[in-house]
């Protein structure tokens, strides 16, 4: 493969993200689909797009499943094949390479890909216990494990094994609120202050509320199609030009490491071969800060630092707007927010508005290549993609 | 343990009811899987036999939970921990009978049966917690 392209995005999407009242999910997907559709009026969604791809992670929120047909059916789709992805918090970054597969296989031309969850509308104990289903059950929930308490275990590890600090954790949490207040369809639109982030309450020791990602109404999409006929509809496509998935023990126990994701260190690996780019070709990437210690573990597990060092990168403000390599500019998990199905493919869209020069006043300059990086649970699924301007 | 005992997680928590922490080695490549499982994940043999694992371990890493499941309220702020017992195995559980401010990682605990219960509907699986070796029986 090296660097030829796997797919190109021609459109995408991506609804409001916060507590989005009275709206359910399929409504938040026919407006993350109208906003894909606007962007690409040389598409005809009923002619050109033959397959949709979903990720949502659970049924349990609306006491809804079979997502696959009803998004097709509210994004106007109907009758193509539609099919739901699960992959706990990694649904929609395991549909984008589903759907990557699908164009690659010359079964689809035109695909539209994306993911969805409504969550604001449950109280906080149901969530948790939702969420935890992503976890083990006979090892870990049985025993009051949480997933917040499954990313403490990783940041106790981290800072008992490289020096990290709570301090480190909060200023990934204080940049992703610099990035969040920048995006107007992020979740919460405010900076925080560093004291703010440490004085906060306990979640799960040592990881304290700003450390925690948002629970968020959302959803994302982006229109997919074989590279050769991507200028048919856009004069911007961005192309995947690498893609990586690979999964781990459901139980975090069960690992060598609790200081790296070694699922996340595979699927980089492959998307980074794949693609003939290496991590310091990476202009800006959109990383999978459920937790702050996650963030800073993805530094590491990306190869944008060595192992140990992802304190030292946040320190020297080095993943910051204006920086060398801007991560998160969407506010990422923590600010733009977290609606667990859509997260994968939100990341797309972000990147995809980076590469065509659409992200306004987060906007990188001369962005040319990008990195999405997605996690399921605490780490037993995880997928990379790399994207290129055309 | 009888031959007939199925490598299953049940099975796991029914030995832990009886107080006893056992594993299933592979009899084809050695690996002891822990928890117990039908399927060597090594070498995809289906022949094993149980193992007694040492009850006494360390402990790699812990968090203190705030914010709990509903049915863990009543006992938070409380302790859990990934320990690493001394045949190498892990199990990850709560910590009961130390003070929080005291848990270190590297400490030394022990698989505490003393307070197994057993709930009435599924899943009926008794639970072990890890205590401190200096607490006695």
């Amino acid at each position: 493969m090296n660097g030829k392209p796997l797919a190109s995005i021609v459109s995408a999407g991506l609804s409001r993200f916060g507590k989005r009242e009275g709206l359910y999910a399929r409504e938040l997907f026919a407006e993350a689909a109208k906003e894909a559709f606007d962007r690409c009026p040389k598409l005809d969604p009923k002619k050109n797009i033959d397959a949709l791809y979903v990720g949502h992670m659970g049924e349990s929120y609306e006491h809804q499943g079979h997502t696959g047909a009803t998004m097709a059916d509210w994004a106007g789709l109907l009758p193509v094949p539609a099919t739901r992805t699960e992959a706990a918090c990694a649904s929609s970054g395991a549909a984008l390479r589903t759907a990557i597969c699908a164009v690659r296989s010359g079964l689809s031309d035109v695909v539209m890909v994306g993911g969805v969850e409504k969550m604001t509308h449950r109280v906080t104990a149901d969530v948790t216990e939702y969420l935890a289903m992503a976890s083990d059950y006979p090892f870990e929930q049985w025993h009051g494990m949480t997933f917040p308490g499954l990313y403490a275990l990783m940041a106790t590890a981290h800072m008992h094994q490289y020096g990290t600090t709570e301090r480190h954790l909060a200023m990934i949490s204080v940049k992703n609120h610099y990035h969040g207040n920048l995006n107007p369809k992020a979740h919460m639109q405010r900076e925080i202050s560093l004291e703010t982030a440490l004085n906060a309450r306990l979640v799960a020791w040592p990881l304290k509320l700003y450390d925690c990602s948002l629970i968020t109404d959302g959803a994302s999409c982006l229109i997919l199609t074989r590279p050769e006929v991507a200028r048919r509809f856009t004069d911007t496509p961005v192309q995947i030009v690498g893609s990586g998935q690979a999964s781990d023990t459901i139980g975090l126990y069960e690992r060598k490491s609790f200081t790296s994701l070694a699922a996340a260190k595979m699927a980089a690996k492959k998307a980074y071969e794949m693609a003939g780019v290496k991590p310091e070709d990476i202009d800006v990437a959109e990383v999978h800060d459920c937790f702050t210690i996650a963030e800073l573990m993805a530094y590491e597990d990306l190869g944008f630092c060595k192992p140990g060092q992802g304190g030292t990168l946040v320190e020297k403000g080095e993943t910051k707007l204006g920086s060398r390599l801007p991560v998160n500019t969407s506010g990422g998990l923590k600010a733009k927010g977290h609606p667990v199905g859509a997260t994968g493919t939100a990341q797309a869209y972000e990147v995809y508005l980076q590469l065509t020069g659409q992200a306004e006043k987060r906007q990188v300059k001369n962005a040319e290549i990008a990195l999405t990086h997605n996690v399921g649970g605490s780490g037993a699924t995880a997928t990379v993609h790399i994207y290129r301007r055309e | 343990m009888s031959e007939q005992t199925p490598f299953t997680i049940e099975q796991f928590y029914k030995n832990i009811s009886q107080g006893k922490l056992l594993g299933a080695k592979c009899l084809k490549c050695g690996k002891v899987h822990l928890p117990p499982r039908p399927l060597c994940s090594h070498c995809f043999s289906t022949d094993f036999e149980w193992t007694e694992i040492p009850a006494d371990g360390k402990l790699l890493t812990y968090t203190i939970i705030h914010v709990a499941p509903t049915q863990f309220q009543s006992m938070a702020p409380y302790a859990t921990g990934i320990i690493q017992l001394s045949d190498g195995s892990k199990l990850p559980g709560i910590i009961r009978g130390v003070p929080l401010d005291e848990i270190k990682v590297g400490m030394k605990l022990t698989v505490d049966f003393e307070a197994c219960e057993t709930g009435q509907s599924w899943p009926q699986w008794p639970r072990y917690y890890f205590k401190s070796p200096a607490s006695g029986a």
